[in-house]
């Protein structure tokens, strides 16, 4: 593997003329922003409010890390401690991980990379924001109002009989939040298939617009489900009818499955736009075409599909029939080929590159490793009898914050890095990026390999004090989750000294392909001075490929 | 002298060269032209009548399993429903299809004063269904059968209230979510009827009433599948 440091190509270097309009300088004021229908800048909108988002769910997470310091519940009460790990899942899930990529990213660089104007509905696009603000401040007022104690699954009929906390305001934030999902990736589905620049054909798309078009067939059909679901959650806490409650007749089994047939498809949607980043990030950066380009865009589409058959294996203990059981299982494992194909084409395009080890690929790489371990954990979860061992224990917590923390939220750093450039017109600090990308991969695996092991041992998880013996590695987690937190707070500083400070970034920083770096940075209201022809397939690095590619 | 070149006959100072010319049509910024923006418009449709299936789909499963795990308490039940009540929503619903198949067939013809009575017609059948809607949930408030709130209905030996009450409880609320669909198509049909009056439309651009055309024999087709899951139990 040669190494080589990316430097900016001299003839994209030309600094930015002054008075040149673009997005952010276009215009000014509080109005401007707040009833902007320009993708671009409606995608910096979702960027503050899910940052603050993150902010108040790292708080939760802060606080539950300080309660399990010590083996005795000395901290907080049983009752808060269950309040304080259900809403740092809502937060996290709902209101951080499920909008992130697609919301941020996915809102700034669809219309971009497919060399379009706008979303194919801007006004739709706005509105799917108020719609997230408003679930959103919703939520929050369920918390400040006492919050809620149910879990993030809202498991019945705990959540309609015995609880005695806000889970109805709480499921009408999720509720509502769902619409602005549904919105979001409406437009980006019709956007994708309508408003393509001419001769950008599917198989010339970039990667993440396949990851961003898979995420939001998953949304569109998924959604739905949950937003039902908890409105028949709401009714029979309400009216006391008995959908779920066997007391009443209902059927809490079918709660579970209604749920997961959202929930687990979710995690997709949480992880699906993730790899679409990584894609992107390991061609720039090892400067040569994606390995196996149809298998990765096609992966993308069967984890969608099969994503949407492996629900039940969230419910191998829950009295479900042993033979469903079974075959969940068996899909599950299906569902670890399409995630193997990414992985292993991944380390083949780095294979024999020229690999320039910039932040955003330092990203990629803690992407790759952790969300490889989080893929081989899920498959010792969906084994239907190792997972009535570690079933509800902090194994399974582990196993899913190293797919959700070490992989969606290293990509969206990644991904933060890579287009930060294009998005503010400057360069973020190198080295004390590199320095950022360092100390959460340590940070990371000190917080939740330990509880691995704590889970195999069996810690079960949602409980606010444990056995002492399990404290060395509590206190390892702990102190991890400290690291972890500095980490994500360090990008937060020196992004923002970059926007006055930063290096002048030019168009193209790291010279790469995608429509995307064709046009100026920032890039104008209307993306492009005029629309762009699309001639070659995406990530043509070297002559020698487009030759051969023609 | 340079700028006067530039500027061509029919396009506007300032509008870039592959925009389309300034002119009286509807066409938003981000698209090439009308055609794009239709096909963008019925996509969008189409691919929102994809999740209402699945919106649907949730209750409609969960009925299906109840249905099927208590049979013989929801055929009890569904016999406190009017079939004839629900037989003349049906005809009424296909009806108002029929008037908004037409008006989308006129407005492609570009005959908007039928496109405008045509609308109406549609407007005044949905009032209608939602008319008979109400008295069926008025009579239903009068005998007790409304789920959790006043659910005192008498029922024969051997039927479970609590079932009945169940199978009540997916009656509304499948005809609830279908009714507040209603409603939106036709708030969405008197705008565009306001629109049709105004003369917004013409042969090269109707896309909204063909889009409103869609969302509605959809909810149309919710309709005729509600009916016999609920109405005709007993048969």
């Amino acid at each position: 593997m040669t190494t080589a440091t990316v430097e900016p190509r001299p003839q994209m270097r030309e600094p930015r003329p002054r008075g040149r309009i673009d997005y952010l300088n276009v215009d000014f004021g509080a109005r401007s922003w707040l009833l902007t229908t320009d993708h671009k800048r409606i995608a910096i909108l979702y960027l503050v409010s899910i940052t603050l988002m993150f902010i108040v769910g790292g708080l939760f997470a802060v606080l539950i890390r300080l309660e399990l310091a010590t083996p005795p519940g000395d901290l907080v009460s049983a009752d808060t401690y269950n309040r304080l790990f259900t809403m740092h899942g809502v937060v996290m899930l709902f209101f951080f991980l499920i909008p992130v990529i697609p919301s941020v990213l996915g809102n700034f660089l669809v219309p971009l990379m497919i060399g379009a104007k706008d979303l194919a509905f801007p006004r739709l696009n706005l509105a799917s924001w108020y719609v997230y603000m408003t679930g959103a401040l919703v939520a929050l007022w369920a918390m400040l109002a006492g919050g809620v104690d149910t879990g993030w699954t809202f498991y019945t009929p705990f959540s309609t009989r015995s609880s005695h906390s806000y889970v109805i305001g709480t499921a009408v934030g999720v509720l509502i939040l769902g619409f602005s999902s549904i919105l979001t990736a409406l437009n980006f589905v019709v956007t994708i298939h309508r408003m393509r620049a001419p001769g950008l054909t599917w198989f010339r798309l970039p990667l993440f617009i396949w990851s961003t078009y898979a995420t939001s067939l998953i949304i569109l059909l998924g959604t739905p489900v949950i937003t039902v679901t908890l409105l028949l959650l709401a009714a029979e806490r309400l009216l006391g009818i008995g959908i779920f409650d066997p007391r009443l007749g209902g059927d809490p089994i079918l709660f579970q499955h209604l749920f997961w047939f959202y929930s687990h498809p979710a995690v997709y949607i949480m992880v699906l736009p993730a790899m679409g980043v990584v894609s992107e990030l390991v061609t720039t950066f090892s400067r040569k075409t994606i390995f196996g380009y149809h298998f990765v865009a096609f992966a993308s589409i069967a984890i969608a599909v099969l994503g949407f058959l492996v629900w039940g294996h969230h419910m191998f203990v829950s009295g479900q029939s042993v033979y469903a059981s079974l075959i969940f299982s068996f899909l599950s494992y299906l569902v670890a080929v399409p995630s193997a194909i990414k992985v292993f084409n991944w380390t083949a395009t780095l294979h024999k590159g020229s690999v320039a080890f910039q932040t955003p690929l330092l990203y990629a790489f803690g992407f790759i490793a952790l969300f490889t371990i989080g893929g081989l954990t899920g498959l010792v979860l969906a084994a239907t009898a190792v997972d009535v061992h570690v079933h509800d224990t902090y194994f399974v917590v582990a196993h899913f914050h190293y797919i959700m923390v070490g992989g969606t939220v290293m990509a969206y750093m990644g991904g933060l890095h890579y287009w930060w450039p294009k998005m503010t017109g400057r360069m973020y600090p190198e080295g004390w990026a590199k320095l950022g990308a360092l100390i959460i991969f340590v940070g990371f695996n000190l917080t939740f390999f330990p509880q691995f092991v704590l889970g195999y041992q069996g810690m079960p998880r949602r409980y606010h004090e444990y056995a002492p013996e399990f404290q060395v590695l509590n206190v390892m987690s702990s102190a991890g989750a400290t690291i972890l937190g500095a980490g994500y707070a360090l990008p937060m500083f020196y992004f923002l000294w970059s926007l006055r400070s930063g290096k002048e970034a030019g168009p193209n920083p790291w010279g790469a392909t995608g429509l995307e770096w064709a046009t100026s940075s920032p890039p104008p209201p209307h993306n492009f001075e005029t629309t762009p022809t699309v001639t070659l397939p995406p990530y043509i690095y070297s002559r020698k490929e487009a030759d051969v590619v023609g | 002298m340079l700028s006067a070149n530039l500027v061509k006959p029919g396009v506007l100072p300032g509008a870039l060269p592959h925009e389309a010319p300034a002119t009286q049509e509807p066409l938003a910024s981000q698209f090439a032209d009308l055609y794009q923006q239709r096909e963008v418009a019925t996509l969008g449709m189409w691919v929102f009548l994809a999740t209402e299936i699945l919106f649907f789909g949730g209750p409609l499963t969960a009925y299906a399993i109840y249905g099927g795990r208590f049979s013989d308490d929801f055929v009890a039940a569904s016999e406190r429903l009017s079939v004839p009540l629900g037989a003349l929503n049906t005809v009424v619903l296909l009806g108002s299809s029929l008037t908004v198949a037409l008006a989308v067939r006129a407005a492609r013809l570009g005959q908007f004063r039928s496109v405008s009575l045509l609308v109406l017609a549609t407007i005044v059948l949905g009032v209608v269904f939602l008319g008979i809607k109400a008295l069926e949930y008025s009579h239903d408030y009068a005998e007790g059968l409304i789920p959790g709130i006043r659910f005192t209905a008498e029922w024969r030996p051997g039927v479970e209230a609590r079932h009945a009450e169940l199978f009540f409880f997916f009656y509304f609320f499948l005809t609830l979510l279908h009714a507040v669909h209603m409603l939106v198509g036709l708030a969405a049909w008197a705008v565009l009827l306001l629109r049709t009056l105004r003369g917004r439309f013409s042969v090269r651009w109707n896309a909204p009433i063909e889009v409103a055309g869609l969302y509605w024999h959809f909810v149309d087709v919710v309709w005729v599948f509600l009916f016999p899951l609920l109405y005709l139990l007993r048969h």
